[in-house]
């Protein structure tokens, strides 16, 4: 059934191809396509972040019974964008002793790691740049570079805070990791598949999360502890741990080097949150339901990436209110629950995970009829 | 008091007793380790807890003054003199081996006075820098700042102590020791890190996170304070004494307000004990909220701490309204009180108490019973009841490792006879129970109000005082109890309007004294935990 989708941007994108094709080269056509892609990416990762900013300081704020920023623009909104340019004309301090291009390349590895994930995110229909057979494989792959720039960090800022940061945030991020990846892996066993446009799509009637049940419920709170685990914020934010490690990993950097950590730490929070909703909560993917046409039809009004953002924002949410609640953990407690608690649950979670699906225990195996598979 | 006498006479036969405002005891500077270990040890009442060790100039002779007390009956204090005349190299046995709190103070006087104690494994100067010349507060002490030139070139921190020991044979012998071995992990949590509660400096030796030692160094804002007040007249004197613990600025303030008034004989009148009694406790319920509230965020709790703020604010606001000050209130002067309350006074404070009581619930569910908060507190950072005596380690903290110490309730002041509370004790000694300490303190604190707002009777604010007070010559004691223990002040006088020697006890010192002790083998984010549930101030030490 074709529903009208009047808001999708998929007939934009389909004559913006058309085009280019009609008046360049093959060849030419797939590089300013590439290259439109790469700025709407990269703008649109700014603008996320910036948005992010904004939107974690005010509700901050009223977790704390304070008003958040208020000054600059209507209710503070332009708060972000003054913050970030002050960041970019910030003189960046050179430090003695330090070890200069391990120094430099840092913050690199973590913006880029968290740039490419980015970049493989679907966030609508038709709206994702590049959807790799192994996207899953592929998005556990390339978070795992950031804690690379982490430990470099550390390192070569010559400075002990730095290093026990970065120590921290090594072992921190490489337990967690295991957790993260195992919970996603549990939800490819009951996809069946790797690439995350077909993830998305055999979720139309039923999200994984109720498909899978009581696996897939377990495999989605233990991604979102590691998840947020791997983002380093509180109550996991040991390696930075203000009133530790005065700033732990990134003490001794400053202006724009210094915000590539922080841009890349609000956006590792959107990409968690945008895994998991793509992995667990049907993605772009509007509630629908079989047979209800009617309903369907209202539901596709609303344009997929609005579905997509809509649902990324509550985790996210979800995730502020975890910060802004929690005391901090200490290394030890932090590595027991990884390695005591979560992986076994999580090891003997893949295992049932995995009897649900031959025994066909899914939704979707015991009640065909619901949506529309009989 | 027949027993003590005896134990002094048997210990040292040359002991000089005399009966002043406490029982003095003055010995030749031989006898003083023997009378004081006799003292310590005995069994009927021994004197284990050091509450003060003031260094003294009296100009021909150079000494130190110790002010004892048995922990079980905080009331019957003692008062211990030794002085020498060499003051070329001035040499005094230490108490160390008796009192761990001794330490650091034996190298303050070492700093100030230039006195150095036989047999203290540590005689660095504390508060001081190691290059400072001259001894500051020696009456004949040059204050010619070209002395001491403000430096902007930083310098390495020294690593080797000094020290002087007598041998088996009576023979003293000077050496030097190394604080860190060679190869140790060194981090340096101060003097700027966002956790010390003020510009203190704790190298710490880790042993990967495990805190392995720590040496403790302050003064980096040290005012010199007690040098100031001895050309300062009294009521001036009060200015300086709310810079100490700030937070508990009003407590100290009243000290010595009381102590000046006992000693000159001013009657104040029921008006302003009230009212002083009242803002005390509103005082100490401010400085147990930040307490709290840096706790929690020490803790990385950073929700808990602006929530521990907010009700403090409340109080301010009070503070605000009766005298124009929030943090530092200039209430309490010489005879009284400087304001009186404004006329909604008593219906802010009703309206406080319920308010602050819901706080505190909200606090237990959302801080308190958190499983996180109990992993980082629970059986961390444990301090004994021994321990707690021989550091000298009073207040919440004190009370947490079960001592009862409490000085309103043991030496009462003010009004604290004619209300009822209750002193609030745990015997557990870790984190857990300073900090429940504190938030059951503020219940106390609450209680007590209540039984005061209503009944403050009408009447004069200030009693008489002379324009110019004089303090007949003698010794003065005056012990109170502040937000993070007992603070007492010292004054001698020759009977002038400025004071001989005027000493304040921190209670904040003697947290940061135990530190070492109490992080050792804990982790490194339990460290600053820990010190936040000690609770020190550091304006208190570096006085």
């Amino acid at each position: 059934m074709n529903y009208k989708q009047p808001l999708e941007l998929t007939g934009l994108i389909a004559n913006l191809d058309a085009f280019f094709r009609e008046h360049l080269s093959p060849f030419w056509a797939s590089v300013v396509e590439g290259l439109l892609i790469l700025i709407a990416i990269v703008a649109l990762y700014a603008v996320i972040a910036l948005a992010l900013i904004y939107v974690e300081r005010k509700i901050t704020g009223f977790f704390q019974s304070r008003l958040g920023p208020n000054r600059l623009g209507k209710y503070g909104s332009i708060q972000s964008i003054a913050d970030m340019i002050k960041i970019l004309i910030k003189e960046i301090i050179h430090i003695n002793r330090a070890d200069r291009f391990l120094f430099y390349v840092a913050p690199f590895f973590v913006i880029g790691s968290s740039l490419m994930a980015f970049g493989a995110i679907p966030f609508g229909k038709g709206l994702q740049a590049v959807d790799f057979k192994m996207g899953v494989l592929y998005l556990i792959a390339v978070s795992s570079i950031g804690v690379l720039g982490v430990l470099l960090a550390g390192w070569s800022s010559n400075n002990k805070y730095s290093m026990l940061g970065a120590m921290r945030s090594g072992a921190q991020t490489i337990s967690y990791e295991l957790s993260a990846a195992f919970s996603l892996m549990t939800v490819v066993v009951l996809a069946g598949t790797m690439q995350l446009s077909e993830i998305v799509e055999s979720q139309r009637y039923v999200w994984n999360i109720f498909n899978g049940h009581i696996p897939a419920l377990v495999a989605f709170v233990i991604f979102l502890i590691s998840g947020h685990a791997e983002t380093n914020r509180g109550p996991f934010d040991l390696p930075e741990a203000e009133g530790e490690l005065t700033a732990g990993y990134h003490t001794e950097y400053s202006g724009i080097q210094f915000g590539y950590y922080y841009l890349a730490e609000y956006l590792n929070m959107f990409i968690v949150a945008a895994i998991a909703t793509t992995v667990f909560l049907g993605g772009w993917m509007p509630i629908q339901v079989h047979g209800w046409d009617g309903f369907n039809q209202v539901m596709w009004y609303i344009p997929s990436y609005v579905w997509f953002f809509g649902k990324t924002a509550l985790l996210i949410f979800l995730s502020l209110w975890v910060r802004w609640t929690f005391p901090r953990l200490r290394i030890d407690i932090l590595l027991n629950l990884e390695w005591k608690v979560l992986l076994p649950i999580n090891l003997f979670n893949i295992v049932m995970m995995v009897i649900t699906v031959l025994a066909g225990w899914t939704l979707t195996d015991l009640f065909p009829n619901l949506f529309g598979l009989a | 008091m027949e027993t003590i006498k005896k134990i002094i006479a048997q210990a040292a036969s040359d002991a000089v007793i005399e009966e002043a405002q406490r029982l003095t005891v003055t010995v030749p500077p031989k006898q003083l380790h023997p009378l004081m270990k006799a003292l310590h040890d005995n069994e009927e009442l021994p004197f284990d807890y050091l509450i003060s060790l003031i260094g003294m100039d009296w100009g021909d002779k150079l000494g130190v003054i110790y002010l004892l007390s048995p922990s079980k009956d905080l009331t019957r204090e003692l008062v211990v003199i030794t002085a020498t005349e060499d003051r070329g190299n001035p040499l005094l046995y230490s108490v160390t081996d008796l009192y761990e709190t001794a330490h650091l103070n034996e190298r303050e006087v070492y700093a100030m006075f230039g006195i150095r104690f036989i047999n203290n494994p540590d005689m660095r100067p504390f508060l001081l820098d190691d290059t400072w010349n001259g001894f500051p507060l020696r009456k004949d002490y040059d204050t010619d700042p070209a002395r001491n030139p403000v430096t902007v070139i930083s310098s390495e921190v020294r690593d080797d102590v000094p020290r002087i020991m007598e041998d088996e044979n009576g023979n003293l012998v000077e050496s030097t020791t190394r604080v860190f071995e060679k190869d140790d992990y060194i981090i340096n949590i101060g003097p700027q890190h966002p956790s010390t509660h003020g510009v203190m400096h704790f190298r710490t030796a880790l042993n990967g996170e495990l805190i392995k030692k720590i040496d403790v160094r302050s003064g980096y804002i040290h005012r010199g304070i007690e040098k100031l007040c001895e050309s300062l007249t009294y009521p001036q004197i009060l200015h300086l004494t709310d810079r100490l613990d700030y937070l508990s600025a009003n407590i100290n303030r009243h000290a010595v307000c009381m102590c000046v008034e006992k000693a000159v004989g001013i009657e104040v009148p029921p008006r302003a004990q009230y009212i002083r009694t009242i803002m005390d406790e509103l005082n100490r319920i401010s400085s147990h909220l930040l307490a709290f509230a840096s706790h929690c965020n020490d803790l990385g709790a950073t929700t808990a701490f602006i929530y521990g703020m907010r009700e403090r604010e409340h109080v301010l606001d009070i503070f605000d309204k009766t005298c124009g000050g929030r943090l530092i209130i200039n209430q309490d002067v010489i005879g009284g009180v400087m304001f009186d309350i404004y006329p909604d006074f008593q219906k802010d404070v009703k309206a406080f108490i319920p308010y602050m009581r819901k706080r505190l619930k909200e606090y237990e569910v959302f801080f308190s019973k958190n499983p996180i908060a109990l992993r980082r507190m629970v059986d961390v950072g444990y301090m004994s009841r021994e321990d707690a005596i021989t550091y000298g380690v009073t207040g919440p903290a004190g009370r947490g490792s079960g001592w009862s110490c409490d000085v309103r309730l043991h030496k009462p002041y003010a009004l604290y006879e004619q209300v009822e509370f209750t002193e609030v004790i745990r015997t557990e000694g870790d984190s857990y129970a300073r900090y429940l300490n504190r938030l059951d303190e503020i219940e106390q604190a609450l209680q007590i109000i209540e039984q005061l707002i209503d009944n403050i009777p009408e009447g004069e604010i200030q009693g008489k005082v002379r324009p110019i007070i004089r303090i007949p010559e003698g010794r003065y004691f005056q012990s109170v109890e502040t937000g993070k223990g007992e603070f007492t002040v010292f004054i001698e006088s020759k009977g002038n309007k400025h004071p001989y020697r005027l000493k304040f006890r921190s209670p904040s010192m003697a947290a940061v004294s135990v530190m070492p002790l109490i992080s050792e083998g804990e982790f490194l984010a339990d460290f600053i935990g820990i010190g936040g549930s000690m609770d020190y101030v550091i304006p208190d030490i570096d006085r």
